[in-house]
């Protein structure tokens, strides 16, 4: 499928031509076109392999509402509606909802570190959805709950549940990607929105001091 | 055919974070480096990166790779302007002291002391972990970078405003928010795909 919008960070963040974040953005112009042709690389491959748009578009989904970001789920939950029944998005939707904790956490390997482990829910697609889900997409859910949430917690044994689930090692390649890669873009986003947002503030804040300013100089006061 | 992943029972995982300089050992197969193909090697971007097997495992999906490794030099080694390489490298440690990247952390504390010269403030960072206290500036930026990698993102107004208070204009923030949110991909990547190895010395 293809998409009209021309640089998917602006777009999730409300990021308008012209304006300072635009030109912020602009200082790392190689910045600024990479991580647009890494959402290219992801949802809309030259080389497709054998990770589908629907697998793409529904971890996408599930990774973006783990972070809580409802615009950014949104967004790929309606792609994900183009391409697949409607009963999966609703799946992936409930199991957002399950799955829905709080990172990172996990533990180190045994020594001084031990100290600092923190446990957590080791994340599994509940068992209404799996026949829905199937297995190859139910493994690569759980993989990206552990990816999100605790990452310190991979091991061999994760990778080995998804090869086992029909995941060729390229696959487990472009499935890390994809997840590491909106870890990226929705932090970017969250980011560039609060600092457009404290702008904002300080802005209205710079405004209400020259119409104060203003009422001084005019001796209305 | 189902395909497996590597073991290391030999190997003997840091248990601790330094700036040493550490190996890495991927899980899974690398793409073996005498089929490379032209597509392969625009992905690689440096040569010399087909000698590691973190890349050559990144390889096997190319054109993702490229993107991403031209993200990552444009945040880091992108000096025209904005924040100083130090500082960026202090977010990149902050992020994957918090994350638990042990790896990650070993070249970018190592990098925050070159340009910086204050390794035993970085080193502070890496005994004591994220709430340490170092300065006003330093602990608005491990600040800034641990909120932007929580899970949900803890990071706003409040960190914004340490930000400034310690005089970082918006370009400045800027780079903190995408060196930061860049070591989000880069840990769950390095932590996901492989194990990291003792320092060469020991």
């Amino acid at each position: 499928m293809s998409t009209i919008i021309s640089d998917v960070i602006d777009h999730l963040a409300g990021i308008q031509p012209g304006s300072s974040l635009d030109r912020l953005r602009d200082q790392r112009p190689q910045a600024r076109e990479n991580a647009q042709r890494s959402f290219l690389a992801l949802f809309e491959p030259e080389v497709p392999g054998h990770v589908t748009a629907i697998e793409r578009y529904a971890i996408a989904t599930f990774v973006a509402g783990l972070h809580r970001q409802a615009h950014v789920t949104d967004f790929y939950a309606a792609s994900l509606q183009k391409l697949g029944h409607p009963r999966l998005t609703d799946a992936i939707r409930s199991e957002i909802a399950r799955g829905s904790v709080t990172g990172p956490y996990g533990r180190y390997p045994q020594g001084p570190l031990t100290v600092e482990d923190e446990e957590g829910p080791e994340y599994q697609v509940s068992a209404d959805n799996r026949e829905r889900l199937g297995s190859r997409l139910v493994a690569g859910l759980q993989h990206a709950h552990l990816l999100v949430f605790h990452p310190r917690d991979a091991s061999p044994a994760a990778l080995q549940r998804l090869l086992d689930a029909g995941w060729s090692t390229t696959d487990v390649v472009t499935l890390s990607q994809l997840v590491a890669f909106l870890s990226f873009q929705i932090r970017v986003v969250a980011g560039l929105r609060a600092l457009a947002g404290a702008s904002a503030v300080e802005n209205a804040d710079a405004d209400h001091t020259q119409i104060f300013t203003g009422v001084l100089a005019s001796g209305t006061v | 055919m189902t395909e497996t992943t590597l073991s290391h029972p030999e190997n003997r995982e840091p248990t601790a974070f330094t700036q040493e300089e550490l190996g890495w050992l991927p899980w899974l197969e690398p793409f073996p480096a005498e089929q490379l193909t032209e597509r392969h090697w625009a992905g690689l971007v440096d040569a010399s990166r087909a000698k590691s097997p973190y890349f050559l495992l990144l390889a096997r999906d190319p054109d993702i790779l490229q993107a991403r490794t031209k993200t990552d030099k444009d945040i880091f080694y992108n000096t025209s302007n904005g924040l100083p390489r130090a500082e960026r490298e202090l977010a990149a440690t902050a992020t994957s002291r918090s994350n638990g990247c042990i790896f990650c952390a070993s070249v970018h504390s190592r990098f925050a002391t070159q340009f910086s010269k204050r390794g035993a403030d970085v080193q502070r960072l890496l005994d004591e972990g994220v709430d340490v206290d170092i300065d006003g500036r330093w602990n608005a930026i491990v600040a800034a970078s641990v909120t932007l990698t929580d899970t949900p993102i803890e990071f706003g107004s409040r960190q914004i405003e340490a930000l400034r208070v310690a005089g970082l204009g918006d370009a400045e923030i800027v780079d903190v928010i995408n060196g930061a949110s860049f070591f989000n991909w880069a840990n769950r990547l390095m932590l996901s795909l492989g194990e990291p190895t003792p320092p060469v010395s020991s």
